[in-house]
Order: C-alpha cells, then structure tokens, then sequence
C-alpha cells in the first residue's frame, strides 16, 4: 500500500482544465470578485503578481464582516495575525522566492484544533478563553504551507452533532437559506466557505462532520483515510474515528488543501508512514473511464428524500454516460453502524473529555473556598457542557462499565470489523462506492433539536467510512427543492486518490451540464 | 463499616499462624530510569522544582496525544525476562478511567487484559529455603502527578484548606509487576521484594530507591485455617490490601499486622472485608481504606490513541542476549569461585561493597576473604562515619587490593594498613606512595629491633621474671612496649617471638 495507482483506469493524458487556474466564473481580481475566486486561482493571482496576499485577505476580511452577523460562521476572527501572515507573503514573492501551491490563500480553522495566539473552544463553554500553548499539527503545516488563517469559525460542541446548534455560541446559518442549518459539526468551516468568506476551511469528521456540511452547503468536503492527516492538536472526541479534511469549492482546491495537510506525523501514533496519495494530479485527470463504481443498495432506498434520491441517480447517470462501469453492490452490515458508532463513539468520548475538570485549564465554577477538587470539577463539568455533550459522556460511561462492556462496546467493535469486511468484499468487485452523502437537505433550525435520533439519522450514509477508516468525500450532486444535495464517493483505505479521480470528473461534467458551478445558485446575502 | 481493629485483643502472631495460612501476594510498582517519559519527551529527574517538567502531553492537555518511550518498553522487556516471563509478540495499552486531581487526563494509561510480560516466576531465599514466587504479570503504565495538602498538621488530605499538584511525576513510566498468591510468610514477603529489588538494580532499569516512591509496594494479605493431616486445603479467604508500603520492614511489619488482625477476626467469627488499607509506620498498624465495594469502576478499554505493540521474536531474543548476570548466579558463582558463605554475600551487599569487593579481587587482591574484610569491616564503617557510600569512598579496588597484598606479605601489618588507608583517602597518593611518604613499612630485622627488645626487657624486670618462671602471657605489656619504641613499624608476633626467644622461654 506504498504507492496508489488508479490502476484500474486507462492513463489519459492530462486534461487541459486541471491546473491552477481551473476555477470558472470568477476571473477578476477586485472587491467582491475576489473572494468568489477558488483558492487555487487566488494562489496563482498571488503568484502572478496580479493579486496581492494581502488584498485577498483584506477582501476575505471585508466579506466576513458584510456577512458574518448573517451566517455566524466565525467565532474569532484574527484580522491581525492574518494580515500579517499575508504581508510576509508579499515580501518573500518580492524578494524572489517561490511560493507554495496555496501561498496567501485564506482558510478557516474549524475551532477544535489547538491554535497558538488564538482561542481554542471546540464551541463549548467549558473552554471558554483557553489559549492552546502549541499548534496542532494540521495548524504548523498550514503556516508552513503560507496559508493566511483568518480565524476560528463554529462547530457542534466538542464536534458532537450535525447542524451546529450544540454550539455554546449559537447556531451558525446556511448561506443557502439562512433559516436552515449549514450542517455539523463542521457548520462553521462549511457556511464560511459558501459564503465566500474563505475560500478553503478545515474541517473533522467523525462520523460524517465534514462530508454532511458540505453536502447541504453545496461544496466539496473529504474525510481522508484515518491516519493520513495527524491528529496531533485536534481536541478528541472520538480518537479512533476523527480525522481533519479539507472543505473547498472545487475538487482540485480539496486536493491542494489535502495535501497541504497530510502526511506522517511522529506525534501521533495512528498516523500512517506512508507517502500522501497524488490527490492533485488525481483531480486533474478528468478521465473515468472504465472505472467501476458501486453503488451501495444499502445507503439509498428508504429514508431517504426523493428530491436527495433523484440528484443521486442524475450524478451516477453522469458517471455512466463518462464511460464508469455502475454495479450495485451490498453492505449488509452498514445496517448496524448507526447503533454501532453511537456506541463507540460515547464511550470514547466520555474518557476523552474527562480531562476538562477546572484543573489545569479551562473554565473553573464553584471554586468558593469551601468546595472540595471533586465538587468543583462537577459543578464546572455541569456548567460547561450542553445538553448533547452530557448525554454522550452518559451513554460512553454506561456503555464502558463492568458487566456491559461485552455486551455494548465490545459488540460495537464486532460491528466495525464486519463493517470494514463489507468494504473490502465491494472493493474486490469496484474501484470505489458512491451514496447520497445526506438523507435529506438542510433541515430548518430547530427542527430536529428535541429528536437526537432523527438528528444522528444524518449520518446515516457516512458513518461507514468512519467505522472502516476508508476515505469519503461528498460532492455537489444537485438541487433538491432549491437546497444542495451531495452524493458521497468512497475509497478504500489510502486510496485517497481515487476520490480525486471520480470527483473531478464528475464536478466537471456536472457544471458542464449546468453550464456553471452550483455555487453561482447561491442566493445573494 | 468499622473494620479497624477486632473486638478483643490481637492473638499473638506465633498464635496466629499456629491455627492460620496466610496466602499472599504482592504487587510492586517500579519507577523506570528513563531519560523521558513513557509517552512525552519530558525529563524524568527526581526532585525537579514542581511543575518544570511538564508538556502539553503529560498535563493532559486537549489535543495531545501520547507516543510510546520505547526505551522503557525495552526496560520492561527487561524485567520480565529476568522474571522468566513470556513476552508477549502483540499487546495493547488500554485506559483506566477514574477521577483525581493530579491524574491530567482523568484516565491513566496502563495496560489491562493484554500485559506485555506473564507467567514467570522469582525464587527468594528464606534461612536456606528457596521459595518458588509466581509472577502473574508485568505491565506498563504511566505514573500520576503528586497532590500536596496544604494548611493541615498532617500533610494529609484531612484538616488541609488547599492541594498544590506537581505534575513532575505524571507520565513517569512505571511497571507494576504481580505475584501470585503464592508467599507463605511475611518473612518470605519481605525477601521476595528485596529480591526483586536486587533484580531491577541489575538490570540497570530503575534506581529502586523505596523511600523516594521508585518502588513501591502493595501487600495483598489473607488467612485460611489450616487443614488438618491428609485433608485438602481451604479455599482462600477475603483478602485485604495494604497500600504503599515504602521499606522492606514495612512490607513485613504490614503483613505481620494483617495476619494478627484478621486471625482475631476469624477467632471472634467475624468476616473479613475486602477492602484497601493503609499502614501507619508509628503505630505498625494498619487502617481501613476505601472498600472494594464502594470501589471505582475503572471502565477499561483500549488505548484508541496508540497502535498495539508488536515486538518480534528477534526484539526479545536481542533483550535476553543483553541480560546482565542476575543476582541469583552471582550469588552462586561467588560462593562456588570465592569460598563466601550466603551469609558473607548478605554481609557485603547491605554494606554497599559487594561490586567493590569483587572488583578488588579482580584488581588482584590477596585474596577474596581479604579483600571482604578490607571492605566490610574497615572501609565500610569509615563510609557510614561520614555519612558516604563505600563506592565515594577516595579509594579504589585497586588500592585495597594493593593493600591486602602488602600485608598478606608482611610488609605491612593490619594496624599499619589501616595507617596507609588514613593515607591514601587523604589523598597522599597510592598505597606504595602512602607507605613511602609516611615511613609505614614494617621494620623486620636487627638493630633497632633487636636494641627495643633489650630495653623493653631492662625496664620491666619484675614481667621479664614472670614470663621466664613460665607465665607466656605476661609477656603483653613487653610487646605493647616495642610497638611503642618502633612506633608500630614492627609485627606483633615478630616482636613476641623475640620476646620469648631472648627470655628463654621459646
């Protein structure tokens, strides 16, 4: 598992849309133009010399402050640091040097990655000011990569939930429709990039917090295998299945910000050793054909909403008509990852946060003198974590103790092994598998908050990969009663690259077919 | 729940154990002499200013992770293959989740269903006896930090209006090594950790110092009655365990205790609680701790943030090729090309010389009962005199082994060693430097020997004539008197051979 051919697809030669300015409809370089461009064309206007780095973040700064008070996808902006970070910029391409692939080009930090000179929250009160001492290692590499970061942007608290109320600092908006959620956890990361507040934003996805977000907003999001991008510095929820992804408008920025991102790290013990896949040069082959894809009989029927079910069968109609072979292919056990993911997810969860105790960091309630260490640390844990936070730790702890392990946990484990025999039986027959990513499309605010079960039902069709370690993406499939919907195209394990493949080209047909991007859609905030 | 002491008065411990088995077991937690840490890269020295060696990771910060040290992986390899353990090729940690203020995470990482070393065993030897000791397991941890109670008399929780925590000692690796139930004796208890000690401090993997907390101990002790002639034996009974034992006398006062305790227990017909204890080394009591039953549910599971730990055979046969001669076939070789007795070996390694000792009869020592008492005897006492080791001493093996050949040859006597030892850790030089510097050779001959002889004789006339009417014993004031004269450069028997030869009587 060294080196990642598509193997199975016959070498083209590259198509003439890929490379750095493939992003269509945006060309100027002014105002409002400049923060529709994507980020690889923002890179090679910097490049150039037709755009500053610092003019695209002053532009990415202005938007935010025009739209945030609508879309309430930043929690802290650092107008400072990044103008700064741009400025450097500036001066090394002055001074000769070549820059990297996304030099200058703003992004915004899903606010659960340590960031130093920033607030860490993971949008809970329980954090409230903490300043991380260090840097994640998703952080250090982006600064190394010249990335402007403009700041922190909203989450479901300590990642747990699929539309960004469980936030402690409000609900974030879809810019699609403001009344809706943008998704979650990563509801910040995803709102900030489709309305033009950044262009790129990292994300996590535990069981979907990346690829759901994208799918409502209308973007591209990508959970890669478990162990390709460092978790070091990404506050734990649950350890072995999160994992930071990028979130862009177009496949080809996905793959510059994978790459920016990935990688081994000696830090932590579940990254993998092994050379990042050629995800770039994947998305800018625009060639399926002979690609065989499955699509999974289990993740489509019911439960699912016409509208979401018939942008789905116009994307596979597509990959067919691109020359992909389409197999339907079953999963049997993916019937159980729902049970079995909010099983082991809890349950590590409630070991991972025990930490937050008014210690050593963090928020501290009912320290009067009087109270012993316990008391304090169980007022401050009953004051600092939401609702949805309490019920997962009380369900981890349940799951975890003597006498029910074997029978929840244990099980759960099981459940996961049969899961990941499920994917590799379909990668015997298929080079990838492709659902719809959501159910249904964003949901009103509100709508679900007194249902925890419809709202884990969101993740229905991305949890899978999260229980297997395979890496998912969604792409925009479509429209469904004016909402975005995304179809989800699966790889195995360190396969990355073939998400790449199959997602540029289908991205290129379907915004042929349309005649534009299904950005260009997005009402005006 | 009053469990602290029975209602009548403690039988004696012969009394108890007369009608009584006791069935122990023990479980040490050793402190591994790393650089750094077991999952950070954080220093490990002892006594630090608090809280200067600390990261983000061992505080438990959010975000961090952990990184297996893979040097006390190694010294736990170590230790289990000394224990004749199996290693095994794939273990995992796992996560023992409980709330305390100096644990950072709230979660210790330990390792639990999945140890890396089990099933070996230790032989300890009681007067004579060898005890065969089972070792269940030997798993890795990480140490916690240290609570300090402020503002009450004790420095216990209790009566303290605040707790200070260093987080110096979070994430130190530990071993915790466990017995089987199989010690018969406090006695026996008490060897098996010295023993073990001896191990670890072979091995060159911890500095075992129990009253700096690197090894500590935790006695598991129980009674069952015993069975009469040709009957089977009783099951076990409810044990108890005492926490944190920090001297090897402790470890045998506490189960002594326990034994006494719990007999008077049985005899009253009362049940013994399962339950941890402490003991009080001023009152050589135990006291109740927290009960099992009210005990935490620790809620195990894997380590998620890990990759199990997968050592070849090739690893383990490397480890076990890199072994050190164990205490146990040092101890045999000594007796068997030295001549000591068991009792020379205890002897000389609670002195601090046993290196030293072998070391001086490797640099050529007259022999090894020289180079033993040399050591034992003299060097021993002047290091405790000035509160040092006898390895700080300012003396090397070679230099005793000089010495013990000097004298054997006569050229020195002990009294005149001892002078040449004065000067050789005054740093006057070598032995050969010392004799010369001082003048200390012992005078053999003639003259000036001959001439004290006659004088001692002339001014004692009344001894002269008893020691010439036969009584040879008188002859002791004569001697002390040419020693005297030849200011102790002669040999004692030398000069009494004179003595008695000039006075007719040899």
């Amino acid at each position: 598992m060294t080196d990642h051919p598509t193997s199975p697809v016959p070498a083209p030669a590259p198509s003439a849309v890929g490379g750095a300015a493939g992003s269509p409809g945006a060309a100027g370089t002014a105002g409002g133009d400049t923060v529709r461009l994507s980020a690889a064309a923002t890179a090679a206007a910097i490049a150039a010399g037709e755009l500053s780095a610092v003019e695209a973040t002053q532009a990415a700064l202005e938007r935010i402050a025009k739209v945030d008070d609508t879309i309430h996808a930043f929690l802290h902006v650092d107008a400072e640091g990044a103008l700064s970070a741009a400025r450097r910029v500036d001066e090394r391409r002055a001074a000769g040097e070549t820059l990297g692939p996304l030099a200058g080009v703003p992004l915004a930090l899903k606010d659960v990655l340590a960031t130093r000179g920033m607030p860490t929250t993971c949008g809970s009160r329980i954090l409230e000011g903490w300043q991380a001492p260090y840097d994640a290692t998703v952080v250090s590499r982006l600064r190394a990569a010249d990335v402007v970061l403009l700041g922190k942007v909203n989450m479901d608290e300590f990642a747990m939930g699929s539309s960004t109320e469980n936030s402690a600092y409000g609900p974030t908006r879809n810019p699609w429709d403001t009344t809706r959620i943008p998704g979650g956890s990563s509801g910040g990361s995803a709102a900030a990039v489709a309305a033009f507040e950044a262009p790129l934003a990292i994300g996590t996805d535990t069981g979907g917090s990346i690829r759901q977000p994208a799918a409502v907003c209308g973007l591209v999001g990508v959970k890669p295998t478990y162990g390709g991008v460092s978790r070091y510095g990404l506050v734990a929820f649950s350890s072995s299945l999160d994992q930071a992804g990028p979130l862009a408008r177009t496949v080809t920025d996905a793959a510059l910000l994978h790459t920016a991102i990935a990688g081994h790290d000696p830090l932590d013990s579940t990254s993998v050793d092994l050379p990042v896949p050629a995800v770039v040069a994947a998305a800018a082959r625009r060639d399926v054909r002979g690609v065989r894809v499955g699509v999974v009989r289990e993740l489509s029927g019911a439960g699912y909403d016409p509208g979401v079910r018939a942008a789905f069968a116009a994307a596979v109609e597509t990959l067919t008509e691109l020359g992909a072979e389409i197999v339907e292919v079953s999963c049997p056990h993916f019937t159980y990852a729902l049970p079995a993911y909010y099983l082991i997810a809890p349950s590590e969860c409630s070991s991972n946060l025990a930490r937050f105790d008014a210690m050593r960091f963090g928020l501290r309630v009912g320290d009067d003198g009087e109270a012993g260490a316990e008391e304090v640390m169980s007022r401050t844990r009953e004051a600092g974590f939401g609702p949805e936070v309490k019920r997962r730790i009380i369900l981890g702890t349940y799951a975890l103790s003597s006498g029910y392990y074997d029978a929840y946990y244990g099980q759960a484990q099981k459940v996961r092994t049969l899961i990941s025999r499920d994917f590799a039986a379909a990668y015997e027959q298929v080079d990838v598998l492709v659902s719809p990513t959501t159910p249904t499309p964003a949901f009103p605010i509100g709508a679900k908050v007194d249902d925890p079960v419809a709202m884990y039902l969101s993740d229905l069709a991305t949890i899978p990969s999260n229980l297997a370690g395979g890496p998912a993406m969604s792409l925009p499939a479509g429209l469904a009663d004016g909402l975005p919907v995304g179809i989800q195209i699966m790889a195995p394990t360190f396969a990355d690259d073939r998400l790449y493949l199959v997602g540029g080209a289908l991205e290129e047909a379907l915004d042929d077919r349309r005649g534009h991007p299904l950005l260009d859609e997005i009402p005006a905030l | 729940m009053s469990t602290a002491a029975p209602a009548s008065a403690l039988p004696s411990y012969d009394d108890a154990i007369a009608r009584y088995e006791p069935v122990i077991g023990l479980e040490t937690h050793v402190e591994l002499g790393t650089v750094s840490k077991m999952f950070c890269g954080c220093a490990t020295a002892f006594g630090a200013e608090p809280n200067t060696q600390v990261c983000p990771v061992c505080l438990g910060l959010p975000g961090s992770l952990p990184v297996v040290n893979e040097a006390a992986v190694r010294f736990a390899v170590l230790i289990g293959l000394a224990l004749h353990c199996e290693i095994a090729p794939w273990c995992r940690f796992a996560r023992k989740n409980y709330f305390y203020p100096d644990m950072p995470k709230n979660y210790q990482i330990s390792q639990y269903d999945e140890p890396l070393c089990t099933n070996g065993w230790l032989d300890v030897e009681v007067e004579g006896e060898i005890h065969r000791v089972g070792i269940t397991r030997v798993h890795m941890e990480e140490d916690t930090g240290k609570s300090l109670h402020v503002g009450g008399a004790t420095g216990r929780i209790h009566g303290a209006t605040h707790s200070l925590v260093d987080y110096n000692r979070a994430g130190i690796p530990l071993v915790e090594i466990v017995t089987e139930p199989d010690v018969r004796s406090p006695e026996v208890a008490r060897a098996y950790v010295d023993e073990l000690r001896e191990l670890i401090r072979a091995l060159g993997v911890s500095d075992v110092r129990m009253e700096q907390g690197s090894l500590r101990c935790d006695a598991n002790a129980s009674l069952r009655l015993r069975p009469a002639p040709g009957e089977p034996d009783a099951p076990f009974g409810t044990r108890t365990e005492t926490k944190n034992l920090n001297s090897l006398r402790s470890v045998e006062r506490a189960v002594r205790y326990e034994i006494t305790r719990q007999a008077a227990l049985l005899d009253d017909g009362e049940r013994i609680i399962q339950e941890t204890r402490h003991f009080d080394e001023g009152a050589g009591r135990t006291s109740s701790g927290r009960s099992k039953e009210e005990a935490t549910d620790y809620r195990y599971f894997p380590e998620p943030d890990l990759t199990p730990l997968e050592l070849s055979a090739e690893y383990v046969d490397e480890q076990r090729a890199a072994l050190p001669e164990l205490p146990a076939a040092r101890r045999a070789r000594l007796i068997a090309e030295h001549g000591y007795t068991a009792r020379d070996l205890v002897d000389m390694r609670n002195a601090g010389v046993l290196d030293l000792v072998e070391q001086t009869v490797a640099a050529g020592a007259a022999s090894p009962a020289a180079a033993r008492k040399w050591w034992l005897n003299e060097l021993a006492r002047r290091a405790s005199d000035t509160g040092a080791a006898p390895a700080d001493l300012a003396i090397t093996p070679a230099d005793v082994a000089r010495i013990t050949v000097l004298v054997a040859g006569g050229e020195l006597t002990d009294a005149l060693a001892r002078k040449v030892i004065d000067g050789v850790l005054a740093g006057e030089g070598t032995p050969d430097e010392v004799v010369a510097g001082r003048g200390l050779a012992v005078v053999a001959d003639d003259g000036a020997l001959t001439a004290a002889v006659d004088a001692a004789i002339a001014g004692a006339p009344d001894i002269a004539e008893k020691v010439r009417g036969g009584k040879l014993n008188a002859v002791g004031p004569l001697v002390g008197a040419v020693m005297k004269a030849m200011k102790g450069q002669a040999d004692a028997a030398t000069v009494r051979g004179l003595l008695l030869e000039r006075l007719g009587t040899s």
